[in-house]
């Protein structure tokens, strides 16, 4: 219990000291073969790091180990605690999950599902509080969800529902947040309006945004610290100067590219081999 | 329906519901061989506490009431509301909802263990008997979800179904035969099988009432948690579910139950599918609005279906498992059609 973030001498030191996030050669296993080996990475509050590399890399393997659902090997500490040593109640209180494709149970109302993120929050056998419902309420408001609130979760559209997942992690009021690729499903409009909205949340609530993407020129515009992964492994990280670089494209998803400035960003602008 | 709140159970819903139970409960101890008017029942209840009735002189209605009628219709209600409750708890953890004590071979599989226990011993002990069916019920459901989960192909609930169907033939037919082996206990057996609840006094409502009550009120407590579960198990993992320790706490809860009912009651199927059911077509989803429900009305659906097993061949009496079966046989079929296309994963 004293790993609980929302205890209170933990959430004092939290005021002063940034809670961080500290994997180091963290190794993941699959059936005996290796899928995820030696990532190393630090992350702490208010920081967007992406992980990007080509299908098969082992990101989301990555993410999962992160977020306790596959087991993993080397250290995996926050705050100097070994997060596989929590509870899953207090691990959840620390990091939330927003998976690849979630599930949205046919008949599940928005609301009920935003609330699913207070779990963390409650012992096993406890019912909400009306703190609960409150938090839940506060969350809805703030990603313009609350005239959502009774519609069935399977009936949404994908824009939407990626955003009742993020409602989800938010009510979870975690430090640090897992994103999936939360943008794979969209159209352009809607990729945007749930980036800026990550970007908002990330500023304003000083929470640590690590995700996965595929879109090598969007992670670059509107993340801090690139992580390229290969075969299970870290093979660059920095910038997005540092990294988006034609080399590293090519060495890695074996494709040519061209990098373009845009406007401070670095634009990724693949290039058709004559036949 | 326009604020933003949690599901929850109206109190319009709380009130029809008390005045169905309360209903049911007169239509099902004035209705048989011999008709009691509605006034006496009432008046008759209204005299009583019960378990001491003993008056001097008890009238011939007193004695049908309180010696046949009333334990009937209580351990009917009992049995149904934990039936009922059970199948909705096992579609949750198993976030399937075709899930049925019946269906996963739990009744079989404790009908198993009581048989064992009756054959095995001179005079069975009474509080043997839910204990050997639990253990047989235990067995039985992990069986189902062991083959459920890995001879057939992954995430179907059909397979888990079919799992059940195989394991409760595979299981009847053993008890079949222990039966056979034990021809002198014949009839005890057999009684059973077809499920019933003609031969119940107050002793068998003593007997598993504390049981059934017991695990109601553990399945109720985690009636939230049953909604985690619909997110699937890494998603509950990840917002904090402990999701093995907290399945396995409701299917032996819900096993436990079903074996004490199946112990005196024998083998009533489909009741933990159909009222679930028919419940979701109304109230939605939520196992927080689902399992009060379906405890209250799987015990209101039993004691309707007890009136039609006295009354429809009377005088004869229609063995209460086959009547259930006869109703939830095609209303599974129903479901299983309807539900083909749309989530039956």
């Amino acid at each position: 219990m004293t790993n609980n973030p929302d205890k209170k001498t933990v959430s004092d030191s939290r005021n002063t000291v940034t809670p961080t996030l500290a994997i180091d050669h963290l190794s993941v296993s699959i059936d005996k073969k290796q899928i995820v080996a030696d990532m190393s990475l630090n992350v702490t509050v208010g920081q967007w790091t992406c992980i990007i590399g080509p299908n098969g890399a082992g990101k989301s393997t990555f993410l999962k180990a992160l977020a306790g659902i596959l087991k993993s090997e080397g250290s995996l500490k926050v705050d100097g605690n070994d997060l596989r040593g929590f509870s899953e109640k207090d691990r959840a209180c620390w990091i939330g999950y927003v998976a690849q494709d979630p599930v949205f149970p046919r008949g599940m109302r928005v609301f009920d599902y935003v609330m699913l993120g207070r779990t963390a929050h409650l012992n096993l056998l406890a019912s909400e509080t009306s703190m609960d419902t409150a938090m839940t309420e506060l969350v809805l408001r703030d990603l313009d969800l609350i005239d959502f609130s009774h519609r069935d979760v399977a009936s949404l559209s994908g824009g939407e529902r990626q955003r009742v997942a993020i409602a989800r992690a938010l009510a979870q009021a975690s430090p640090f947040i897992l994103l999936d690729e939360p943008t794979t499903a969209l159209d352009v409009g809607h990729q945007q309006e749930v980036l800026e909205l990550i970007d908002r949340l990330r500023a304003e609530r000083k929470i640590a945004v690590i995700s996965t993407m595929h879109d090598l020129t969007v992670s670059g515009m509107y993340t801090d610290h690139l992580v390229l992964m290969s075969q299970g492994r870290s093979t660059v990280s920095g910038s997005p100067q540092e990294v988006l670089t034609s080399e590293n494209i090519k060495a890695h998803y074996k494709v040519d590219v061209d990098i373009i400035d845009n406007a401070g960003f670095p634009m990724v602008l693949p290039r058709r081999n004559a036949q | 329906m326009h604020t933003a709140t949690a599901t929850r159970i109206s109190r319009k819903t709380w009130v029809l519901s008390a005045v169905a139970v309360c209903v049911t409960l007169i239509v099902g101890v004035c209705i048989g061989a011999v008709a009691i008017p509605p006034g006496d029942v009432i008046a008759e209840i209204g005299n009583h506490i019960p378990f001491t009735h003993h008056s001097t002189q008890p009238s011939l209605n007193s004695t049908i009431i309180w010696q046949l009628r009333l334990p009937r219709v209580i351990l009917a209600l009992v049995v149904g509301s934990m039936l009922a409750t059970a199948g909705c708890s096992y579609q949750g953890t198993f976030r399937n909802p075709l899930a049925d004590p019946y269906l996963l071979g739990v009744s079989a599989g404790a009908g198993l263990g009581a048989t064992v226990a009756i054959v095995s011993q001179h005079s069975v002990a009474h509080w043997v008997l839910p204990i050997a069916s639990f253990a047989g019920a235990l067995i039985a459901v992990a069986l189902t979800y062991s083959l459920g989960r890995s001879a057939l192909v992954g995430r179907s609930s059909t397979a888990l179904v079919l799992a059940g169907v195989a394991v409760a033939n595979l299981l009847t037919a053993i008890q079949t035969l222990v039966q056979q082996r034990n021809a002198e206990k014949i009839r005890e057996v057999y009684a059973w099988v077809l499920g019933r609840l003609n031969t119940a006094g107050w002793g068998d409502v003593r007997l598993v009432t504390p049981y059934i009550a017991i695990c109601l009120i553990v399945l109720l407590r985690y009636r939230r948690v049953l909604d985690i579960f619909a997110v699937g198990d890494e998603e509950a993992l990840t917002l904090g579910l402990p999701v093995n320790q907290a399945r396995a706490a409701v299917i032996i809860a819900a096993s436990l139950g079903t074996a004490a009912a199946v112990s005196v009651t024998g083998l009533i199927g489909f009741v933990g599918i159909i009222v679930p059911h028919i419940l979701r077509l109304i109230v939605g989803n939520s196992y927080r609005v689902l399992m009060p429900l379906s405890l209250i009305f799987g015990g209101v659906f039993l004691v309707l279906a007890d009136v039609i097993a006295r009354t429809a061949l009377a005088p004869q009496e229609i063995p209460i498992g086959v009547v259930t079966a006869l109703i939830g046989a095609p209303f599974f079929l129903y479901i299983l059609g309807s539900r083909r296309s749309a989530d039956l994963t």
